[in-house]
């Protein structure tokens, strides 16, 4: 057994390969994304490896693999379930015969998300198990326990880390790693894989029949357990588990649930001992709402009588907070503490070079008063310099473009997409505008990488998740194959192009794509792109602020609030080509 | 809550290294078989952004910190040290480093820019080690070395042997590095030892 320092999703990773797992697949996306990117690394990885272009797909490549006997796992965060809920929900209907893991990681407090929606609640409504780690040690014994467990049921099992658990790290007991060695096979079986009305009838109630016996073999496991030290009852689960832990006092029984579904009748039997439950979870109330199925008359608080918030991730003051409130502890052990006030903020912020900036910044120029609908991915951080109106989900931009446009609205309405998103969920929405006649004005930001989640390659990148290469897919002809008559492809450090072109766009009508392509200014780096640095001639500065305005964080104001560059420059040199003096040039030491 | 465990509190901006330091420490804890939680911040979060690294040595439970109870914050900026100071305990200590880069938002959203001088003040009310990583960094051989230069000023107030810091050191870096990291190591300590 061997002891070591790692973040969560390492170790999960690191289960995989004890399993050991044969087939993997994924979209990246915060807080899931180490998982595939540990595997894809490893010498000794399963026997494939890749990153899909979206979770859909992902899932039902996976879930391929599983019918074919392999054990498969599928790797995405909560918000991709949406995408991939489809086979989802039919897949437990399926089953599988190898082991099939879908991993979902949720993100409460969304620290990287746009919503706090709980995958546990996806779990209860496709009737899957799911098991929801509370430590980095559990979240690599369930990874390794789910497989069996999916293979005992013959059942997709949902694992739901936490971002953190995902992010965070801890010393984990790991196992030895195996070989993987399997080859699929497919048993054709019509009434198994073939969900006609006639076959899926007769599978939903065969789906039903197996949910007593997951729910007993789960406690089981051990994952749901419960130590009786007297009248009052704390549950917990997940990461919440931890917090109340440290804190509970001495006398006071607790529960703790880790896996789903649960076992009604193991669950009232504890409760029934009490004579109050407090009910700690974070985000949607799944364990609350059966502990108050089987309290009886027992008093219960959580989150439908106001002890407990629904949204938002939960820490120990929080945690001390609830249980203070609930009279299980005496007083408050968490010291008050409140940050320093006016401080500037220091949120992320597009880098120096972005080639994001640079395209921003001309959409502006050439559509001052524009909607800017966009979407998921670094260039979100364009909210703040005024570019993004809308974001909603992955694909959504060029949609509620194309919807904003056919609504009346008389402003012009211009869209931004990356490369990444556009071949997840896009594509279909430009189909669609071009097709119903749509008058928008697309841009797709072309930095040739997935770059927000870590810089996974996708299809336009041209190599595969596993490094072997692959065609770079051409945007240009996926557009023009849709029915796009004006597509242009432009690179945004080019500021005179790209002023340009967006002017030709403007004074059309109809769908018209410009593909900003540069790559990311971070694989640049890593790539051994040396462009060289720019500087301020002070001379002829006149302080006017056009640069600073910019934004970019190599720029910054010295003396007389003229401008200033700092090393974190890259050289994309936009800023000398917005500097109405001619101020910064090329040069300063590098 | 009032545990045996050890809190301690990196902080910085993405990109300076603060996950590397973390890890060092969580090595350090593995050599000395000791329990460690930690958590840290991923994501687009780490785009030039502030960001914070939780460990808990000898942490069994959850790996966040609550204000008041840090034993110790280690900041890679100045301005950072501050915003997280209330995660001090009124007796933790900070260890520096004295760099401070003005965010961008100072720029664009034209906010009052915090002084060097103001900001040290107002850190004083704990017990502070201010030191120039930045410079020791170079004269230790590589400025990618600061954040090693930070722990090794810490290392008289963390409950880990010098010598289980530096073999994390020397795991975790890359190969080519080692030597630099481990000189950057004990030039950050002998920094550290005027104000332990």
């Amino acid at each position: 057994m061997e002891e070591r320092y790692l973040l969560g999703n390492e170790a999960i990773a690191h289960a995989c390969l004890e399993v050991p797992v044969d087939f993997v697949t994924g979209y990246p996306g915060t807080p899931s994304s180490e998982v595939i990117d540990v595997l894809r690394s490893r010498e000794n990885r399963p026997s494939h490896v890749e990153w899909s272009v979206n979770e859909k797909v992902a899932l039902e490549n996976a879930l391929a693999a599983a019918w074919c006997g392999l054990r498969a796992l599928c790797t995405m965060k909560h918000v991709g379930l949406n995408v991939a809920a489809d086979p989802l929900m039919t897949s437990a209907y399926t089953g599988v015969t190898g082991g099939f893991v879908i991993m979902s990681a949720d993100d409460p407090f969304a620290h990287s998300s746009q919503n706090e929606q709980d995958s546990r609640c996806y779990a209860h409504f496709a009737k899957v198990p799911c098991l929801d780690p509370s430590t980095i040690q559990e979240a690599h014994d369930m990874a390794r326990d789910a497989f069996s467990l999916s293979e005992e049921f013959g059942l997709p099992v949902i694992l739901r880390p936490t971002t953190r658990i995902c992010h965070s790290k801890g010393d984990v007991a790991l196992g030895p790693v195996a070989v993987p060695d399997r080859k699929g096979e497919f048993r054709k079986d019509p009434r198994q894989y073939v969900v006609i009305p006639a076959h899926t009838r007769i599978l939903h109630k065969k789906l039903n029949e197996k949910q007593p016996a997951i729910k007993k073999r789960l406690v089981a496991l051990g994952y749901n357990t419960c130590s009786v030290k007297g009248k009052r009852l704390v549950v917990a689960s997940g990461i919440a588990a931890t917090y109340v832990q440290e804190m509970l006092p001495e006398g006071v029984s607790f529960m703790k649930i880790g896996a789903y579904p649960i076992d009604e009748s193991w669950m009232r039997d504890f409760v029934r001992r009490h004579e109050s439950v407090l009910v700690i979870e974070e985000l949607a109330p799944e364990v609350e709402e059966q502990v108050r199925q089987v309290a009886g008359d027992i008093p219960v608080h959580g989150k439908k009588d106001g002890y407990v918030p629904y949204e938002g991730e939960f820490s120990l003051p929080i945690v001390a907070g609830i249980m203070t409130k609930a009279g299980i502890l005496a007083k408050n052990p968490c010291r008050e503490a409140a940050p320093v006030q006016n401080l500037p903020p220091r949120p992320p912020i597009l880098c120096a070079g972005c080639l994001h900036r640079a395209t921003f910044y001309a959409i502006r120029r050439v559509f001052r008063d524009a909607i800017y609908p966009s979407d998921i991915g670094c260039y979100t951080l364009g909210l703040q310099l005024g570019v993004v109106d809308t974001t909603i989900c992955m694909g959504a931009s060029i949609t509620v473009a194309s919807g904003i446009a056919k609504s009346g609205e008389p402003r012009d309405v211009v869209c931004t997409i990356g490369d990444s998103t556009f071949l997840h969920t896009g594509i279909q929405g430009l189909l669609n505008a071009v097709y119903n006649g749509g008058d928008i004005t697309v841009v797709i930001l072309d930095n040739r990488i997935t770059a927000m989640t870590g810089h996974q390659p996708n299809p336009n990148t041209g190599i595969t998740a596993c490094g072997d290469a692959s065609v770079p897919v051409s945007l240009d002809a996926i557009c023009r194959a849709c029915g796009v008559t004006f597509v242009e492809t432009v690179d945004p450090y080019d500021l005179t192009s790209m002023l340009q072109v967006l002017g030709e766009a403007k004074s059309r009508k109809g769908v018209k794509v410009i593909i900003a392509k540069q790559q990311c200014v971070i694989t640049a780096k890593r790539t051994g792109i040396k462009r060289g640095r720019y500087t301020v001639d002070a001379g002829a500065c006149t302080a006017c602020g056009t640069c600073i305005r910019f934004g970019c964080p190599a720029i910054e104001k010295g003396e007389e609030d003229k401008a200033r560059i700092s090393d974190l420059c890259s050289g994309c040199g936009v800023c000398a080509q917005i500097c109405p003096t001619g101020a910064i040039v090329k040069g300063g030491k590098r | 809550m009032s545990g045996p465990g050890f809190n301690v509190l990196i902080v910085g901006i993405g990109g300076q290294g603060t996950i590397l330091a973390s890890n060092i420490l969580g090595e350090a804890c593995l050599i000395e078989h000791r329990h460690v939680k930690g958590a840290e911040t991923h994501g687009m979060a780490q785009r030039g952004g502030s960001v914070e690294s939780h460990i808990r040595i000898d942490g069994i439970y959850g790996p966040l910190i609550a204000p008041a109870h840090a034993d110790l914050l280690i900041s890679f900026d100045l301005l950072e040290s501050l915003r997280y100071s209330h995660y001090l305990k009124s007796d933790g200590i900070i260890v520096a480093n004295r760099h401070l880069v003005l965010p961008t938002s100072v720029y664009t959203q034209d906010l009052e820019a915090p002084a060097e001088s103001g900001i040290v003040d107002a850190l004083k009310k704990y017990r502070l080690c201010l030191l120039d990583a930045d410079r020791i960094a170079q004269e230790a051989g590589s400025p990618l070395s600061a954040n090693v230069i930070m722990l090794g000023a810490a290392s008289h107030t963390l409950p880990l042997a010098p010598e289980s810091l530096v073999e994390a050191v020397r795991r975790l870096v890359p190969k080519k590095t080692i030597e630099v990291n481990v000189r950057a190591f004990e030039m950050g300590r002998a920094a550290g030892d005027s104000c332990r």
